[in-house]
């Protein structure tokens, strides 16, 4: 226990670096898995088929295998994919390539997750929403964020929280490629303080559980807000 | 139908070959079997756990598997090689092993001291640095090898020591010693699972440099003549040793009686001429040992 107390920024950063990448990661995948789950559903086939088959081949994938991919096999072919132009730095974060790799591979992992849990939300829009909408000349486009896509996301609310969360706990795979952030630490934290590895892991899984907890209070309220009378 | 089936055949013919192909990679280096040493076994005190070791006629041994040079097995290999290993091969004959009784488990760098406390494995030989914190949990006899940090880096960098990287990312292994070094020495360290992978990044320029033990960084050296270079001096000092059930307070006499005899008949010089000599390295001096208290 003393360890970390006695280290208690290094903890805090830690933490810091998990929070960022699952807020850059989660922002970007609901952006990239909306676009996913609008062309699963829109009437051109080869926009179907497209977002079908990353959603495939993306969910079929371990998540190390994605990370592994974009730091290792995507640099070889195309150097500038190794991210080196990437060098921002604020306070006391560092967000260079590592990083960069880290929340794209985040973020195409759980976009395809997030494309799932908005069609099955999209489902839950009765037809004749869509249809009133055509009926009163909407383009594709406008019907899906005029109409269908506001109403879905209401109803895709709790499944889009258990995606987000398994975010927050997938971030843990970036320590083993470049990134500082809690899981990586903890590793640092029992390599050197042996006798207290018990507390050491103890005071890591409280980090992740209040990080949840956090997010999980939040997206029941939201749920309870956003509940769709019918 | 028949197409279907076809195609399946085509599948399976092409994984065949992968597989074969697989089987082809890397020159296996088995490492010499050690026989027992009978003499030195009839000796041990009744007993202890040596002397039970001894009767059982088998013993566990935790090393490293993605060291080169170290500890490393290979996908392909059943036993690891390497001088971790070696001397590994050197404590069991002296207990009346031979090298086929040993089993080898592998201990990564975070379960080295739960190993040892729930008692799965007897003994660690994994790249142990000897620590007072370590002390306080397992026991550990030694040091066998003295190690120290240095710099890999590109052939055509200018960086000539980690002062250079002051600032700047340099690569390692996640949780370990060496990455505590580097940012002690000013640089960032950011980890990867395991030190080839910090090589790729170093070839593919990612990062300009990685650092851990000289030794380790030799074997990567070697085998990307050419491309890469050990560079700077040694900023750190490490005491490898081995590690034991800290209750099991009779090891460490024993541990180092052999280890000296190892010293001074010439086992311990062929030991490290025949793992990490290989890369050009020379044979040191044989380190002090620390007194048992």
């Amino acid at each position: 226990m003393e360890a970390v107390l006695d280290d208690f920024d290094t903890y805090l950063k830690a933490f810091g670096y998990t929070l960022l990448l699952f807020l850059v990661a989660g922002v970007a995948s609901m952006i990239i898995g909306t676009f996913l789950a609008a062309c699963r559903v829109s009437p051109v086939p080869v926009l179907r088929g497209a977002a079908a088959t990353w959603v495939t081949l993306v969910r079929n994938t371990p998540l190390v295998i994605v990370f592994g991919t974009l730091s290792f096999m995507a640099p070889m072919l195309w150097t500038r994919l190794n991210f080196r132009w990437v060098d921002v730095h604020i306070g006391p974060f560092d967000f260079t390539a590592f990083f960069s790799a880290a929340v794209l591979a985040l973020s195409l992992y759980t976009s395809a997750f997030v494309c799932e849990a908005m069609r099955s939300g999209i489902n839950a829009v009765p037809l004749g929403q869509a249809e009133a909408a055509r009926a009163i000349g909407l383009p594709f486009s406008g019907v899906m964020t005029q109409v269908v896509l506001p109403q879905a996301l209401r109803a895709s609310v709790p499944p889009l929280a258990s995606v987000q969360i398994a975010l927050i706990k997938n971030t843990s795979v970036a320590a083993v490629f470049g990134v500082a952030e809690a899981t990586s630490r903890m590793t640092s934290f029992n390599n050197d303080f042996a006798s207290q590895r018990t507390s050491i892991f103890l005071c890591f899984a409280v980090g992740y559980i209040v990080l949840v907890e956090i997010f999980s209070f939040f997206s029941s309220r939201l749920e309870r807000r956003w509940r769709v009378a019918r | 139908m028949l197409r279907s089936r076809a195609r399946l055949a085509i599948a399976g013919i092409t994984l065949m070959t992968a597989f074969a192909a697989c089987g082809d990679a890397g020159d296996d280096d088995e490492g010499k079997d050690v026989d027992a040493d009978t003499d030195a076994a009839s000796q041990i005190e009744d007993g202890t756990r040596m002397a039970e070791i001894r009767d059982a006629e088998s013993i566990t041994i935790g090393v490293k598997f993605d060291q080169p040079g170290l500890g490393f097995k290979s996908a392909t290999s059943d036993v690891p090689t390497g001088f971790d290993v070696e001397i590994a091969k050197i404590l069991a004959s002296k207990l009346g092993l031979d090298t086929d009784e040993i089993t080898w488990e592998e201990t990564v760098s975070d379960n080295r001291e739960p190993f040892l406390e729930e008692r799965k494995v007897d003994l660690v030989l994994a790249t142990y640095s000897i620590t007072d914190e370590r002390r306080q949990v397992v026991g550990q006899a030694g040091p066998y090898m003295l190690t120290g940090q240095q710099l890999l880096v590109k052939s055509d960098s200018d960086v000539e020591s980690i002062a250079d990287l002051n600032g700047q990312e340099v690569c390692s292994v996640t949780g370990s010693t060496s990455i505590d070094r580097i940012n002690e020495q000013g640089a960032k360290g950011v980890g990867f699972a395991s030190y080839s992978e910090c090589v790729q990044k170093v070839l593919d320029g990612t990062v300009e440099g990685m650092s851990t033990d000289g030794s380790i960084l030799a074997g990567y050296a070697a085998e990307n003549e050419g491309e890469l270079k050990v560079v700077g001096d040694e900023f750190s000092e490490e005491r490898i040793g081995v590690g034991y059930n800290k209750e099991q307070t009779e090891w460490c006499e024993w541990i180092n009686g052999a280890l000296t005899e190892a010293f001074e008949d010439g086992s311990w010089a062929e030991a490290f001429e025949s793992t990490l000599g290989k890369s050009g390295v020379e044979t040191p001096e044989p380190p002090a040992l620390d007194p048992c208290t």
